[in-house]
């Protein structure tokens, strides 16, 4: 079953092109396509899962180049993870789309599973320069699902949205250029290689490559100064595409994880770890930032928006501290924050459906249909969202406490309490606005479909199963954080010319 | 040629930027295409500047150019012209939805305090 790493890209793109065949045909056999093909990737992942738990560091060699000259998609047990997130965060979105968000627009789900196919590539690619292809394949997807449906907000929105990352992939691309030219190669474990053994007159030039590779995922992953785009996009977004780039900001987040723990890593010689001291500084900022936007905001999805900008902030503090546990304890975080967050996007869209005029905007107005449903629904998101125990929410954030060594703890346990504080005082305040300072709800208005709850239960309900798992998964997280700090083990893994090392 | 090269290189990203920063979509489109023309020089320039060399390796040939920054420009420039394309009929689109060619329409933000 060596063909099995490269399953998560083509499965997408195969059911996106099959429904492109047919344009104008009928909505149930897309809804058909697109729920088996989320499916079928869901199983193809969690078998990669469990075979990425081997721990051992598989490639695949597209086309039998071997590397550093071919490209190649690498599975270790994060990116393993990373694709399984995606394709459950997916699953729930398709579901709650087949509720009738899928029809307001042509080729929704088409677009859905080739942006699928862009973030599962960009997760398993072992080759920069692949990276970069896979980044467009899902912006490309992005803009025009942000779009979908059409809308004053959303065209404006989306032009914000476009303009800077067509900004960013041009910077993207200044950084790619920066670094062949001064490495030679493009094939990430062969950089680490070269990069460590760099003519000293070089050093500036590949340190502004990395620097400005480091500007262009944190546009991605909306660090403090680059976030601006994100809270009106995500906002705008219809529901499902929202639920969806809940894991767009972890691709960038991935990046940095990925190319800032193995190229520049610990084994970079004069380079080793030099951009996690800056990282550190934007990531508290942007935490703090969050939480006073959180408490600002005026409706429920730019809400969840800036509670997505506190989880950024989170898991970059992670990412800065640069050690084993924090890593462990983030990549736990980023399974419960992007499943939830998906989650309360759906939320905010089935409340403002109920609520006729008012919409998801935090003012009283009519209740909603089904106040005891939605309510619990809200209880759970929001108590785990801020991080309530008994939910997945309070162990990511006790864990990533935890870790901080005692230098560290001042400033990351004020703030992140601090913002957390933020997030459940907001939560607590719309929440008693939108289901107690309600009138009477319309009896006879929307209810949630069976599609509906389908997705909401996906997403919503996996954060208590979390919590119950949370053993196996820390284990794996663990084993995924010690994987991730040996670098000498990847480079191993796929520059040694002895075959039987991969499944070439 | 290394110094006309990088003056152009450097020239034309200063303009694109420039015009990016514009506050019409019109100009905002132009300017992402010329950051584009840039990063494509840029990229073409990575494997080292080399006039009538050889990319593919053939018998008696000693002079090669570096074929990679070559395959990289094509792929760049597909990317860069799909995106050209999508960004021009977007801001037709942005023209017609808003009834304003500005990237920040002020008008619909009124609208949208009016409602809240």
């Amino acid at each position: 079953m060596h063909h099995l790493i490269i399953l998560p890209i083509l499965l997408p793109l195969l059911s996106g092109l099959l429904m492109l065949v047919k344009r104008d045909s009928a909505v149930l056999p897309r809804r058909a396509i697109a729920l088996v093909s989320t499916a079928l990737l869901l199983t193809v992942s969690a078998l990669l899962v469990i075979k990425s738990d081997s721990g051992e560091i598989t490639y695949y060699a597209l086309g039998d180049w071997q590397p550093p000259f071919g490209i190649i998609l690498v599975l270790d047990r994060l990116s393993a993870l990373m694709v399984c997130l995606t394709s459950f965060l997916a699953l729930g979105s398709v579901a709650y789309a087949c509720a009738g968000d899928d029809h307001k627009g042509s080729n929704f789900h088409g677009l859905f599973q080739l942006q699928l196919m862009g973030i599962n590539g960009a997760f398993l690619t072992g080759d920069i320069f692949n990276l970069f292809v896979f980044f467009e394949v899902l912006l490309i997807a992005s803009y025009s699902l942000l779009m979908h449906g059409g809308g004053k907000d959303r065209t404006q929105a989306g032009f914000h949205y476009v303009a800077l990352n067509l900004a960013g992939s041009a910077m993207f691309l200044f950084a790619l250029g920066v670094l062949y030219g001064t490495t030679g190669t493009l094939n990430m474990a062969d950089m680490s290689q070269k990069v460590a053994a760099l003519d000293p007159d070089r050093l500036g030039l590949l340190k502004a490559g990395a620097f400005l590779l480091l500007v262009v995922f944190g546009l991605k992953a909306a660090i403090l100064p680059l976030y601006f785009w994100l809270p009106r996009a995500y906002s705008s977004a219809p529901a499902p595409v929202a639920a969806l780039f809940a894991i767009m900001t972890k691709v960038g987040i991935y990046g940095i994880l990925r190319i800032y723990t193995l190229i520049f890593g610990g084994g970079a010689g004069e380079l080793a770890n030099f951009v996690q001291p800056w990282l550190w500084w934007f990531a508290l900022a942007t935490l703090a930032l969050g939480g006073l936007g959180v408490l600002s905001a005026r409706d429920l999805r730019n809400q969840v928006a800036y509670l997505i900008l506190i989880s950024v902030g989170t898991l970059l503090v992670g990412v800065s501290m640069n050690r084993e546990a924090p890593f462990a304890a983030l990549l736990y975080y980023m399974i419960h924050t992007t499943l939830v967050s998906g989650g309360l996007f759906l939320l905010a869209d089935a409340i403002s459906e109920q609520r006729g005029k008012a919409g998801a905007r935090i003012v009283p107005g009519r209740g909603v249909t089904q106040p005891a449903l939605l309510g619990l629904f809200y209880f759970v998101g929001a108590a785990t969202v801020v991080g309530l125990p008994p939910f997945s929410g309070a162990i990511g954030k006790a864990l990533l406490l935890d870790s901080a060594l005692p230098s560290e703890q001042p400033w990351l346990w004020s703030l992140l309490l601090l913002a957390s504080l933020a997030g459940l005082v907001a939560m607590a305040r719309s929440g008693s606005t939108v289901f107690w300072k309600a009138g009477r709800g319309d009896s006879e208005g929307p209810r949630l479909t069976p599609a509906m709850l389908a997705g909401l239960i996906l997403l919503l309900g996996a954060s208590p199963v979390l919590s119950i798992l949370a053993g196996p998964i820390t284990r794996f997280t663990d084993a995924s954080a010690m994987q991730l700090l040996d670098q000498s083990a990847y480079a191993e893994a796929i520059l040694s010319r002895n075959v039987a090392g991969g499944d070439s | 040629m290394e110094a006309l090269f990088a003056t152009v290189t450097g020239f034309l990203a200063a303009s694109g930027l420039y015009l990016a920063l514009r506050g019409r979509t019109f100009p905002v489109v132009v300017g992402l295409t010329l950051l584009s023309y840039a990063v494509n020089l840029f990229l073409f320039s990575t494997g080292g500047l080399t006039t009538n060399g050889a990319a593919v390796i053939r018998d008696g040939v000693t002079h090669y150019a570096d074929p990679l920054p070559q395959a990289l420009v094509l792929t760049a420039i597909v990317i860069g012209f799909a995106m050209t394309a999508f960004s021009v009929i977007l801001a037709m689109r942005v023209r017609g939805d808003l009834g304003s060619d500005k990237v920040n329409d002020q008008r619909s933000e009124e609208s949208k305090e009016d409602k809240s």
